[in-house]
């Protein structure tokens, strides 16, 4: 349980308060049903468990500190959005969600994430079963030099999830269905994955992070490198994946995140400014410094 | 300008025609089927060859790759993956001072500690300098073909739940598996025309072997001694037995070379 | 800050808006003249320029439609290019119950003066300053001043039921004033309609910058 010691706000437009615990209240929650501080001694109630926390989250890239007092909870089976301007630390932020940031040196992280309330930076957590639960898409897709069905095999069998080859033949089928996918490749399972085009490409990576069957799907600014037909189908494959998935999804595009997401986070310099309900964020912001951005006066 | 660096261009390349001319003319003389079949024969006997030279490289070649590919492979691997820090630059430049160091002060380090304790020369030990020779050469290649796999390639596999070891292995190597090759096999035409390990390690023999605990005829030991012989017949011996090595490691080259231009459009 | 594109299309659409503004002013100022000087050539007048004020709605409905499309704004800019498209036709229908009082006026002028004993230069006052200032409200994003000017509208009402009274009493006691008694509730009637849609400009300013919703509230 990390504590935050000091109680130094630190955007001036936030209350001041001596409780530590009205720290991560005074960042828009997007859950208006939560109205009392989220002290954990407290009896009120979030109708909502929410399926990732992070709180008081610093992170650093050896000295400097990219992401500053990260507090934010995202709920389950909803499309939450990260946006701001390069360098602001969404993807950053995106990568602390499963670790991906431990594999680069001279990294620090201090704070709490927690993924359906269990800190995953406890000492002795199971990474590799953390980037099981929560399977990531990158912004240039990355198949393996393999065939299509490799590709979406390999997570299954270094994960041990099936001992027969017809098990392991109907997973894969399974993902590529759900990837919307299934259609254009089914003749052609055994072919590289690098005859695809470049958004199946893409659809083809969703299809193997969703093989793994995690729960939270991390999505780093996936369309960037595609055309507008092959991202307006990834982002209805969005839409229909947050019934059985929670998707955090990283964008530089603000019509995309308005297009799919239910919530959205503004980060600026490593803080985060604002987050909200989508609607309500590109209509009538909270903070000047996000309607700012959000009309193009800066970024 | 121009003119005078393209004859300095030509007039670098033209050695090694004019080496290869000599060799081709010198060779052709005594080569023969028999030739490359044969063990050699006493002096005025006809029907001399160089067989068991031919048998000899081969088997210590292959008792170097034994030894000096996994190795350096693995040295490879770790140099690349596991690296980036000071103990890792500290290991390159050795391996690097390893490239380095002269053949023949492998050969007496290898005398010392192989054949002055064991009191004989053996092709074993002869195999053994040309593995210590291979392994910097395979470990700094092996390097280079990795960092070549892109790194979103690692974060894929890391992402879906593999641990570092399996991703490096199973994903990172496979990928690379292709250049790594390459870059033994450019390793073992290094060393297939090295002589002064071999002079301190195995000597040579005069008639074909197998046996690892005694000394083992090469190419080029026999390059060597018929050369320096006083025998005109063991001269031409020499110069044939000498195309035949050059043919051998050009054949590896134009290999390597077709290997790699299909693999241009992989990566 | 820099120079944003979308800026120029912005400040196209609230001139021309300003423009249509200060034409419905002058429709309004010239047909209540008309009537108090009983000069039918300014009515003619308003009649003839409300073509143009038609024709400045539909350009400006065009000109917030390509601003939605191709400069797709969000927040501010969205509320602002809203706020004005739906603006535009209550402008419009202003100019319309101005125009119909210049109509009133052409007849009435036809016809002998009555004397309704009523300062209706009070209430065209009061009309006419809500709407001056309802459309600074708008190109200056002032929403006190909005709702400063919505709470006007209760004096509004206030003559109009004051005058309405008075005309009923002198009809019911001379009936031969009738037939223009009627025109002139209808007159009135028209200002005080005026003044209402000057009310639902002034909520969209609201709205505009803050984005309260405050239309069909009640205060």
């Amino acid at each position: 349980m990390i504590e935050k010691l000091e109680t130094t706000p630190k955007d001036t437009d936030m209350p001041s308060s001596s409780s530590a615990s009205s720290a991560v209240l005074t960042t828009n929650s997007a859950n208006e049903v939560r109205e009392a501080p989220s002290d954990r001694n407290s009896t009120a109630q979030t109708t909502v468990v929410d399926k990732i926390k992070v709180q008081n989250l610093n992170f650093y890239y050896g000295k400097s500190r990219a992401l500053k007092d990260i507090s934010l909870s995202m709920p389950p089976n909803k499309v939450t959005a990260y946006i701001g301007p390069s360098g602001c630390g969404k993807s950053t932020l995106l990568r602390t969600l499963n670790r991906m940031n431990d594999v680069i040196p001279g990294t620090r992280v201090e704070g709490l994430v927690e993924l359906d309330g269990t800190d995953i930076y406890a000492a002795g957590t199971d990474v590799v079963s953390l980037r099981r639960q929560a399977g990531m898409v990158f912004q240039k897709s990355n198949p393996f030099p393999r065939s299509i069905f490799d590709n979406v095999a390999y997570g299954i069998k270094i994960n041990n999830m099936t001992k027969s080859k017809s098990d392991l033949a109907d997973r894969v089928e399974k993902s590529l269905r759900a990837a919307a996918i299934w259609d254009e490749v089914k003749d052609r399972l055994n072919q590289s994955a690098f005859g695809l085009s470049g958004g199946q490409q893409q659809r083809l990576c969703i299809a193997r992070a969703l093989a793994v069957e995690p729960q939270v799907v991390l999505m780093d600014e996936p369309c960037s490198a595609l055309d507008p037909i092959a991202t307006q189908k990834i982002e209805e494959l969005i839409v229909e994946l947050k019934t059985k998935y929670t998707i955090i999804i990283v964008t530089h595009n603000m019509q995309q995140a308005a297009r799919v997401s239910d919530l959205t986070a503004f980060f600026w310099l490593g803080e985060m400014i604002e987050f909200s309900n989508t609607e309500k964020m590109f209509t009538k912001p909270d903070k000047q410094m996000t309607e700012d951005y959000i009309t193009g006066r800066f970024g | 300008m121009t003119g005078l660096t393209a004859f300095c261009a030509v007039l670098a390349v033209s050695a090694l025609f004019l080496i290869l001319g000599y060799i081709l003319v010198g060779g052709l003389r005594a080569l023969s089927f028999s030739f490359l079949v044969n063990t050699p024969k006493p002096i005025g006997e006809p029907g001399s060859g160089i067989a068991n030279a031919i048998v000899g490289s081969v088997i210590m070649i292959a008792v170097g790759s034994v030894i000096g590919m996994p190795i350096g492979i693995l040295a490879g691997v770790f140099l690349s993956e596991y690296g980036s820090n000071k103990f890792g630059t500290i290991l390159r430049f050795l391996v690097d001072t390893l490239t380095g160091t002269p053949s023949i002060v492998i050969g007496v380090f290898v005398w010392t500690a192989m054949v002055h304790p064991m009191g004989y020369f053996s092709a074993l030990a002869g195999g053994v300098s040309l593995g210590i020779m291979m392994m910097p050469i395979v470990a700094r290649t092996t390097e280079e073909m990795i960092k070549l796999v892109p790194h979103s390639l690692r974060e894929a596999a890391l992402a879906l739940g593999a641990p570092k070891w399996r991703v490096t292995l199973g994903v990172v190597l496979r990928t690379a598996a292709g250049g790594v090759a390459t870059g033994a096999m450019l390793a073992i035409a290094r060393i297939a025309g090295e002589t002064a390990p071999l002079l301190f390690t195995a000597l040579g023999l005069n008639y074909l072997s197998t046996n690892l605990f005694q000394p083992m005829a090469s190419l080029t030991y026999q390059i060597y001694y018929y050369a320096g012989s006083p025998y005109e017949e063991w001269h031409d011996m020499a110069w044939a037995a000498t195309l035949v090595l050059v043919a051998m490691i050009l054949a590896l080259n134009i290999l390597v070379k077709i290997l790699t231009r299909n693999r241009h459009q992989q990566i | 800050m820099h120079k944003r594109l979308i800026e120029e299309n912005l400040n196209q659409i609230r001139d021309k808006l300003l423009v249509m503004g200060g034409a419905a002013e002058k429709a309004i100022m010239l047909s209540m003249r008309s009537l108090e000087e009983r000069d039918s050539s300014l009515a003619e007048r308003v009649i003839r320029e409300d073509d143009a004020i038609d024709g400045m709605e539909l350009e400006l409905d065009q000109m917030c439609v390509d601003v939605l499309v191709l400069k797709q704004p969000a927040a501010s800019d969205l509320r602002f290019v809203v706020s004005v498209a739906r603006t535009a036709p209550m402008v419009e229908r202003i100019a319309d119950h101005a125009v119909n009082v210049a109509k009133h006026a052409l007849s009435l002028n036809d016809e002998p003066q009555i004397d309704l004993g009523l300062d209706l230069s009070k209430m065209s006052n009061a009309v006419q300053g809500m709407l001056i200032d309802g459309l600074d409200a708008f190109t200056s994003g002032d929403p006190d001043k909005a709702r400063a000017t919505i709470e006007r509208d209760d004096e509004v009402d206030g003559l109009y039921d004051l005058f309405y009274s008075e005309i009923i009493t002198r009809m019911g006691r001379d009936s031969s004033l009738v037939e223009r008694g009627v025109q002139w509730v209808s007159v009135i009637k028209h200002l005080e309609r005026i003044a209402d849609y000057v009310t639902n400009i002034c909520e969209q300013i609201i709205y505009m910058s803050r984005g309260q919703v405050i239309k069909h509230s009640v205060w």
